[in-house]
Formats: C-alpha cells, structure tokens, sequence
C-alpha cells in the first residue's frame, strides 16, 4: 500500500516476483493500476487519503475475530500495559484525542502516558514541543519507567484501559461497511484482502507490508506508517523472517541520508538536535532526550563520542566535550516554513545541493517567489536545473509577471560529480550500506559533495585563523584533516566513514556501538553505524557473492546497527527463546552455550542474556530489558500499539480527511487531522474542502506521482536522452468517464487547475484510472507524473504547482499525494490570460489569493 | 529436440569454432515495463535516441523495433484477457461502465472488471531459417558462431534488400545513414563470455540469456506452471522448429494471442519456397514457351 514498487523500486521488485514463483500472495492496495498492480494476484483501488480507515478496519477484523498472534501480542507488545484514567479516546470526543488546546491547534500529551508514570516523566521530559517543531518524535527514547517495566498491567488483557482492550475499542467503527463507503473498496474485496493477510501469520507463516512516499506524503502519513505497524504487531510479523513493515524510501540513498542526516532536527543517529533549554549542560541534555533503560539509555556514551569525533582534542571532560559547539535549534526549520521566511525576507544565503525545489516542491511557484528574495543563491548538481535557472526562465517570467531584471539574487551554479564519479556508499531501504568506487573522474570542474562541503570548511576556516572570538572556536577545533587523493584532489571517502566508525582512545577502530563510553575514551561519528569499519575493514566494500554464503548474506555489504539485517530479531523466537516454529527458524536461545543463535544474521538482544531474565531494581540501558522484551530500543523492550508518547496527533491512528477533500469525514465530527500543519498566507490559498461554499468548483481528486523512466524532479533524466525520449511529455491520466465528462481527447491537451495554478498535460485516458464510489456519489481522479519542468531535453508544466502546503506535524511533510482540482479541455492560457483564468477560479470558490 | 539446437549452431560453417547456439528467453509474465532493456542496449551498442513524442499507446513512447530501438517494450491495456477481440475494443465502447454498475449493483467499477495490462519486451527473433541473411546480396548479414544473425556495419551497402523479407519488421534502414542497423544479441559480449546488455539489466529475469535448448526447457516447464496457476493462454511463441522460420533464437512467453502483443502469428520466412516456387515458374515458362512455339508454327502452317 501507498507504494508503487515495481515502477519506483524495479530492482528491489525483483525478490517480489521471486516469492510470487515460490507461492507468495501479492496483493495491492493503490489508488491507482499501475505497473506493480500490473504483477499483484490482486489489485484495490481505494481513494487517495483514506488509508486509514482500510487498514483500521483490518485491525477490526483482526481484534474482532481473535485472530491475534496471542502470545506474541501478550509478551512482545505493550498490548497489557494500562493506560491514565485520564486518557480519552476519539470516540468519547468526537474525533478528539484527550488534551487538545484549541488556541494552538496542539495536544498536551501528558494524558497519553501509562498509567503510573508522572505526566512530568512523559511530557516534560523532551526538549521539543510542539509549538517550537513538532518533535516529540525524537524524544520517543524518552520515557522513564522503572528498571524498564511498565507500572501498571494485565496479563489477562482484559482491563478496560489496558491498550488491547483501548485499540478494541478504537477501530471497532472501521468496519467493511466503512472501507466501501470511505475508501470506495467494495468490502469483500477488503475481506479477502484482510483474510490473506491473517492467514498468512502466526507461528508457521508470516507476511510483510511495503509502503513508501504514498503513504508518508499526506497530512496524516506517520499514523497511516502506525497503522500497518500495529497490524503486524497484532499478526507477530516483526522481527521474523518474511515480515516487518518495509519503508521503500524515496529515492536512491535517502535512508543514508537520514542516518546521517542532511534533517534540520537531528544529529547523526538519530541523536536530537540540542534546543537553547539544554543551555551548555550536557547532563542536561541527555536527561531530556534520553531515557533511562533500554538502547537510548546509553545516549550519554554516543552523544559523547560524537562530540569526540568532531572536535577530537578539543572535547574534553572540562567543557563537557565540547557540547556548547553544537548548533541549537530554537524552532521549526524545516523545508516549507524556511521557504516561508525567504519569501518573508528573513533568509539571506540558501545552499541547495541534490534537490529542485523549483520543480519537487508543493506549490512550487511561491517556492520560486521565495528564491527571488534571496541575496545569493548556491545550486550544486550535474545540469542547470530549475532552482538554478528560476532567475531567467520560470513561468512566472513566461507570463510576464516578473522579469529578470528585477531578481536580485546572485545565483552561483557548481558543477557535481555524479555517482559514478566518487567513491561512497548507498544505503537502501533495510539499512544495508553497499560501497561504490569511482568508476572515472568526474569532468572539468564537477567535484564531490564531500570536496565541497570540505572545502568549504577549510577556506571559512582559514578565513577564521587566528580569531580569538569562543563563537569561532567551533569552526576552528574541528577534526577536519581528511587525506587528499587522486588528480582533483578529493578527499578520501574512507576516511570519513573510519571517523564515522569511530575509535578507542588507543587508535583501536570500535567494532561495536556497546563499547561506546561516556567519560571521552572512544570517539564515534554515528552510534549506530559503529563496527562499519571493525578490524580495519570497510565492511561496506564486502561484496561475497550471495550463492557463497548463507542466505542472510552478511557478508554483502554492512547493515546498521551491527550488521543485524532484521531488526527486533529476538521476537522470531517464543518468550522461552525457542524458534515459534522450524519453517520460521532465525535466531534462539541455546541454553548450552548460554547465548542467542542464529541462522546467520546479528542477534539483535543483548547476547547473553537468557529469555527468563528480570531486571533487578535499579537496572539501566539493555540491562533494565526484559529476556522476553525484543524490542530494544523502546524503554520497556515492547512494540508499541499503542504510542504514549513521540507523536504530536495521537497515539493511535485515526482518520481524518486530506486537506482538500470532496466528502465529509464519516468517522468523526472533526474533519482533517487537527495538528495538521497550514500555511494561511497569500500566495497559499486552499481549494474550498467538502461542504465549504466553493467546493464545488474544484471536484475532482489529484493526486501526483512518478514514473520509472524519470527521476524525481527530472534533473538526472529530462537531461539524459535515452530517459527523456521514454516519457517525454507530462501527461495526466483520466478515466473513460472522466473524459467524457470533461470533454477530454486521448491524446489531445488538457488545462488543470487549483486555486494556486493551472497547469497544461497531454491526455491519456485509461481504464487504469476508476472512478470510485464514495459516499452514494461518483468520484474521479486525475493523476498526474510530476517529472517535468522547463530545463532537460523534454519539458512541460511542474505537477506540483497545483498543490498547496498542508504538513503532517509530526515531521513536516507535505500532502503530495491527495487535493481536489478542476480539469477541462485545451491548453492553458498564456501571458495575462492565465492570471486572469486563476483569478476566475478563485472568485467562483470566493477565495482570496 | 533438433540436432541443430543440442549440439552446435552451424558447425558445417565452424567446424570447431562452433559454439551451443544462444539465444533470449523473454518471459513476458514477469515483465514490470520497466525498459531498462532499452536503455542499457542503447547505452552498450551506443544506438542513437529515437524520440518519438508523446504518443498516447499507454506508457509505450518507443512503438516498434527500428534501427535506432533494438528493444522495444510493448504495453497493453487490456479489459479483459479475452485474446484480440477483446483488446481491439474501443475505449468508446468500454466506456460505458456506469450503466455495468447500475446493472450488477457492484459498488465500484473494479469488481468484475477484469483488467490486465501485458508488457513484453521485443527483440530481433534471430530465426534459424533467416530471410534478412538469405537475402542479403553483400553477405553483409551473416551467422555467427553462436547461431546468431547479425548485421556488419562495414560490409551493408544500404541496398536495403533485407527491411521487406523480415517476417516481423525488425530490419531497418537507419536516416542519414541508409545502412541496416538491428539487435546482434551483443556479439561482442558474447564474444567476451558476457551476457547481453539488455538481459544483464532486466531486473526480474523477464528477460533470459543461454544456451537455446535450456531455455527451451525452462520456457516449457514455465508455461506448464502458469497454466496450472490458471493463465490460460499463456503460451510460447516461435520456441519449437516447426514453424515458418524453423523456430527462433530469441522466443516469447506470451499472457495472450501473439496479435495481442503486436507480433505475427504465422511468421514465414519469406525465402522457404523460393526453391519450389522457381521450380514452378520453370514448368510454367516451358509450358508457355510451347504455347508459344505453337502458335508460332501454327501461324505458319
């Protein structure tokens, strides 16, 4: 679901096609028909944005027909822990959870927590709240709780506040009925659906779930991600051979860069970023943003070997290794609203390096107005892309609105390598990182992100030498010493990743995250990449074919942490540590040799620590997890069904409607997700949603999308010739019907429009595209790829000027994938014309600018 | 299976330099569309782009096999696999769905709507009774020790005598250029014990490089396992000898009726009865020349 693998993922879709010939059920839940439906036993298409109430209603069947992998969900999930009396459900207010604040649209958090911890120990104990960046996600390592166990619980899980008995109760309205009245999928196919998937789980079986970016881009994607998260906890599909919840990231290495993040809100490993409240005290720090038990319990030791690796000599126990040097983030920086402060004028530099928000951001035209309000403007990549172009070729210059003469920002372009022409790493969708080697040097003057960022550190840094001011001091103390090779004089990319490593206080390389100390005798770039380079070896570099090993492969390439390749692996043997079947056989308790076994993969447990073990009092870190707790990086060792903290819009998902819906929501009073994040502002309006006067104007549901034959926003293959000339054009997909409606011709031209744009695609009508009924009414859709724009070898409109900004709070990503829009026949209007037609559309849906 | 196939393509040409004849599988059940086929041909054989716009067959902006695509991935929509009829509908016909629902009372139009969307990536068939090669007056055409057909850009003088006689429009002249330009199933790969640039890129296998009796096997075996699963036309395509071109080095699993797809479903190598067919012009023209001859006596009796 929400995944669109076989177009996005080609090479990845080989394995499905793999256990679909040894006798795997494919089944694909999507909006749309496309190449992976194409391969699917079976297809559903449901209506954009109404995922949770599908996979709300499989929870429903599953809790309702005790199809629950009891034992798993009594042991391994926190199904038994009792939650705050004062914690109310959104069935009690309407849509509610407890704790909303009206006056800033955000939740007080302190209701959600178990029963038994302080509301002090749950909500005061992040340095983020909501109202600076919406991320509690961060402080989910939080949670106290005594030697990691939850204070109150039921066994029997019979209680009416233990979470089984709440999430019972929770998805008891998801029912088949509402699937075929929300999501527009007829409910014997969702029972079929729903049936696969039970019968598929459990000691002998197990199945998985992928989603990717049709999932995360929606104003409620992190809860449609928990949803599928608590369905497999419920069927035991975690930590087993053939399960888990599969996170097909977006595009090439973007999990890297997450690991290590190129994210405004945290270190590398996931480490929160400092706030001002954490002043200078380290101590501090780690209390806030860390718990006491469990993985994150050992937060001192990597925050430290962090600091070590970064400022080396300079980090020392007298200046609390340097913590003051790391940057704070006193609000939310992240994309959109930075954006929003360019436009304000209250940006004055923007360095953009692999990404075209000119074309691949929402609402993309104020993105470009924003860029107009810069005094200088960096663009690294491989061609001159949008982003670097807005100045002289935009649409906006096109209809006369603007002219360059009056754009003030001085634009530099730097040539990049590309792939091929640098040494680095890859890593994919499970955390494993595989090395590439430079096949040829990058031409002329292309240069490696990692010659530019380290360039660009040296020359600030010589600019600094000799300052005695302490605000440069951070600058200057850097390790920052990479050896130099090759004829352009590039830094070794090995190095690097033996900082990241990380070492003893002897020079000895760490090869694990457990040897980390606190007290400034080990240094480490990211915690859980340690053992990357363990005896001296790039472990990413290994590349043992698979039909010499062992079926794990654990020696192709390095999985973080540790190169354990399914994470929570201890859950695929039974609270006694034996296998919970020989077909499902991955890692055990020996009793003999006193450790965990394994088929070939990393126990991801502590490995001497025995299934029948109890924390004594007092016990932290992974010392404080239970032998029959798996889930390790949790204080209390349990998946979490229900979340009692780390998400700022509930901690159950719910439904709510996209932003811009057609219908009303007919699971609660309230209508789109009340935490969701919006941008009142000229330059942003909103298509007027169901029953708002307007509405109508604007009918249809648009959802955007990419093809296999283009990349992301088009800068690495509108440029490339055998690319481009595969899907030239910017097209939409319509139904029959749709077409006939509209008036539109297969092949002829077709104008799109929303309150901030219209834009003008090629028309292909299809029957891939269904019209679905939804609420006693027919709904259409137009789908459109969002690949083009005005630079490449094949250009066309940007899909995503259409979409306006509407976040998901909890990581403030936008709803790409769903809005409403009108379509009609021909092209759109240039120069005034299409300002005037724009205005037109905003005046029938009586919406301002 | 043939002597041919089991031991060495042609070792009457060879003798010891004979190697197992090699060929493609293409398994279209498990062709994802992804056309990496195409561009890793095009990158390896550095053929040049052929943009043909936006064309509006589905996601094909390829639309056949030429001089400059020596892959080509079809795509079909299909309402319902009901073989050629069925893909021949008109959309203005299939239309009418809303009238289907009023009907059947279905909630949503995807119930009971069987829709399949086929993709299968073609090639040059590389046909053991070749008509391109049989043709071609320069030998610029010719058998490799693999079996293969392949074109000599050195040698092709553009006479273009080859482009009619292939059964499945494959052979085409390129413009500017005028010679002949097709798929040489990466000889020089071959010839460097690599497999093919498009079946090294496939990323499910749909596409299969070896030696032509296994894959054969594997193409049987395949077959019978999907139509156990149901697929009921599924069927090979050009994988036995006793059909117009004596079998081809590169066949097809095919989901539907060869038209289906585009593809002839009784290619005949357009030289197989020339010899007879001279045979019968000789009988013809003596029997005409002794009209002739008797008229002519006649006359002058």
């Amino acid at each position: 679901m929400g995944s669109n693998m076989a177009e996005q993922h080609p090479v990845g879709f080989q394995w499905v096609i793999e256990a679909k010939e040894r006798g795997a059920t494919v089944m694909h839940v999507d909006p749309r028909f496309t190449r992976t439906s194409a391969m699917a036993d079976l297809h559903a298409p449901l209506r954009p944005g109404t995922d949770i109430v599908f996979l709300g209603a499989v929870i429903n069947h599953i809790m309702s027909g005790r199809r629950e992998f009891t034992e798993y969900v009594r042991h391994y999930t926190n199904a038994r822990v009792i939650i705050k009396e004062s914690f109310r459900d959104t069935d009690e207010l309407d849509g509610y959870f407890s704790g909303f604040e009206q006056e800033d649209g955000l939740y007080r958090v302190d209701s959600w927590g178990y029963a038994g911890t302080s509301g002090e120990l749950t909500a005061g104990k992040r340095e983020q709240t909501g109202d600076v960046s919406g991320d509690q996600a961060h402080g989910a390592h939080g949670m106290k709780l005594e030697h990691g166990e939850p204070p109150e619980e039921d066994w029997t899980l019979q209680h009416p506040r233990c979470v089984f008995q709440i999430l019972r109760r929770h998805y008891a309205r998801y029912t088949p009925e509402m699937v075929e009245e929300v999501c527009g999928v007829p409910r014997e196919r969702f029972l079929q659906i729903a049936e696969t998937l039970c019968r598929n789980s459990g000691p002998e079986r197990t199945g998985a779930i992928c989603y990717a970016v049709g999932w995360t881009q929606h104003t409620v994607g992190v809860q449609m991600i928990r949803a599928a998260s608590i369905i497999q906890l419920l069927l035991g599909n975690v930590g087993r051979p053939g399960g888990g919840v599969l996170a097909l990231r977006g595009h090439a290495n973007i999990q890297g860069s997450t690991d290590i993040p190129t994210l405004y809100d945290i270190l590398p490993g996931y480490i929160p970023m400092p706030h001002p409240t954490s002043r200078d005290d380290l101590a501090r720090f780690v209390e806030l943003n860390g718990p006491d038990t469990g993985a994150w319990g050992s937060l001192d030791a990597y925050v430290t070997s962090l600091l070590k690796a970064w400022w080396g000599e300079a980090a020392t126990a007298d200046n609390q290794f340097a913590y003051s040097y790391l940057p704070r983030i006193d609000g939310d920086h992240s994309h959109y609203p930075m954006m929003l402060r360019m436009l304000d004028g209250r940006t004055r530099g923007f360095v953009v390096i692999g990404q075209n928000p000119a074309v691949g951001s929402a609402n993309s035209g104020l993105m470009r107005r924003a860029l107009a309000n810069l005094e200088w403007l960096v663009v690294r990549d491989m061609s001159e892309i949008e982003t670097a172009a807005f100045w002289h070729d935009s649409p906006e210059i096109e209809a006369g609105e603007t002219r360059p003469e009056e754009i003030a920002t001085e634009v530099f372009f730097l040539p990049a390598a590309a792939h091929t022409e640098k040494d680095g790493t890859f890593t994919n969708t499970q955390r494993l990182l595989q090395w590439h080697h430079k096949a040829v040097e990058p031409p002329g003057d292309c240069r490696s992100d990692l010659w530019f960022a380290y360039q660009l550190g040296q020359r600030i840094r010589a600019r600094l030498a000799g300052s005695p001011l302490q605000r440069d001091r951070p600058l200057l103390d850097l390790t920052w010493d990479y050896p130099l090779q090759g004829p352009k004089q590039e830094p070794d990319a090995d190095a690097v990743m033996q900082e990241i490593n990380g070492r003893h206080a002897d020079g000895r390389f760490v090869s694990r995250y457990q040897e980390l100390r606190a007290d400034g005798s080990t240094s480490c770039g990211s915690w859980i990449h340690a053992g990357i380079y363990a005896d001296g070896v790039n472990q990413t570099a290994r590349k043992k074919p698979g039909r010499e090993q062992n079926w794990i492969a654990p020696e192709w390439g390095w999985a973080w942490p540790g190169n354990r390749h399914i994470l929570y692996n201890r859950a695929s043997a039974d609270p006694q540590g034996r296998p919970w079947s020989e077909r499902k056989r991955y890692v055990w308790w020996d009793a003999d040799e006193g450790s965990w076994q394994s088929l070939g993969d990393v126990p991801d447990f502590e490995p001497t620590t025995p299934p029948d073990y109890t924390p004594p009092d007092g016990a932290t870190g992974t010392s404080a997890i239970r032998g029959d707790a798996p889930f390790i990086l949790h204080p209390d060792g349990l998946g979490w069904l229900y979340a009692p903290q780390g998400l700022v819009d509930g901690p159950l998902p719910t439904h709510y409607e996209p932003e811009e819906s057609p219908v009303p929501n007919r699971l609660y009073a309230v209508r789109a997700s009340p935490t969701r994040q919006r941008f009142e502002r000229p330059g942003n309006p909103y298509n007027p949603a169901d029953a708002q006067p307007g509405a109508d104007v604007f009918p249809f549901v648009l959802g955007t999308y990419r093809l296999t034959e283009h990349h992301t926003a088009g800068g690495m293959s509108r440029t490339v010739p055998y690319l481009a000339e595969l899907q030239p054009e910017l097209f939409c997909e319509v139904s029959p019907q749709l077409a006939a409606l509209r008036g539109l011709e297969h092949g002829g031209w077709a104008t799109i429009a929303t309150t901030r744009a219209a834009i003008e695609a090629r028309v292909m009508v299809t029957e891939r595209v269904k019209p679905l009924r939804v609420q006693g009414r027919t709904l259409h859709t137009v789908g459109l790829p969002y690949h083009w724009g005005r630079k490449g070898l094949v250009k066309g409109d940007a899909a995503n000027e259409l979409l306006g900004l509407a976040l998901d709070r909890n990581v403030h990503i936008s709803e790409y994938k769903v809005a409403t829009c009108d379509i009609r026949p021909g092209r759109r209007p240039r120069g005034p014309a299409l300002a005037a037609l724009l205005s037109d559309y905003r005046r029938r849906a009586g919406v301002g600018r | 299976m043939s002597e041919r196939l089991r031991t060495h393509a042609w070792p009457g040409t060879y003798d010891g330099e004979a190697k197992p004849r090699m060929g493609f599988f293409t398994d279209t059940s498990i062709c994802i569309g992804c056309k990496a086929c195409e561009v890793a041909c095009k990158e390896w054989n550095r053929v040049p782009e052929s943009p043909q716009g936006f064309t509006g067959d589905s996601y094909d902006n390829t639309v056949d096999l030429g001089a400059n695509s020596w892959r080509h991935v079809a795509f079909v929509e299909q309402r319902k696999p009901l073989g050629i009829d069925a893909a021949e509908r008109s959309l203005a016909e299939a239309a009418n769905l809303d009238q289907l629902v009023a009907e059947t009372g279905l909630q949503t139009y995807q119930e009971g709507d069987g829709l399949r969307w086929l993709m299968a990536s073609d090639v040059c068939k590389h046909c053991t009774e070749a008509a391109c090669l049989e043709v071609c007056p320069t030998g610029a055409l010719f058998r490799t020790e693999f079996g293969t057909v392949v074109v000599q850009e050195d040698v092709c003088n553009g006479c273009g005598y080859c482009v009619p006689a292939c059964p499945f429009g494959v052979l085409d002249q390129r413009e500017g250029d005028g010679r002949v330009w097709k798929c040489t199933l990466c000889y020089d790969r071959l010839k460097d014990d690599q497999e093919p640039a498009c079946a090294q890129a496939c990323p499910t296998d749909s596409i299969q490089f070896g030696e032509l009796d296994d894959l054969r096997e594997r193409a049987r075996a395949r077959v019978e396992a999907l139509a156990e699963a149901g697929a009921e036309r599924a069927q090979l395509y050009l994988a036995g000898d006793d059909d117009g071109i004596g079998g081809a080095g590169a066949f097809f699993l095919l989901l539907d009726d060869p038209e289906v797809y585009g593809l002839p479903p009784d290619p005949v190598d357009a030289t197989r009865d020339l010899g007879s067919t001279w045979a019968a012009a000789g009988v013809a023209a003596a029997a005409l020349g002794a009209a002739l001859a008797a008229v002519v006596l006649g006359g002058r009796r």
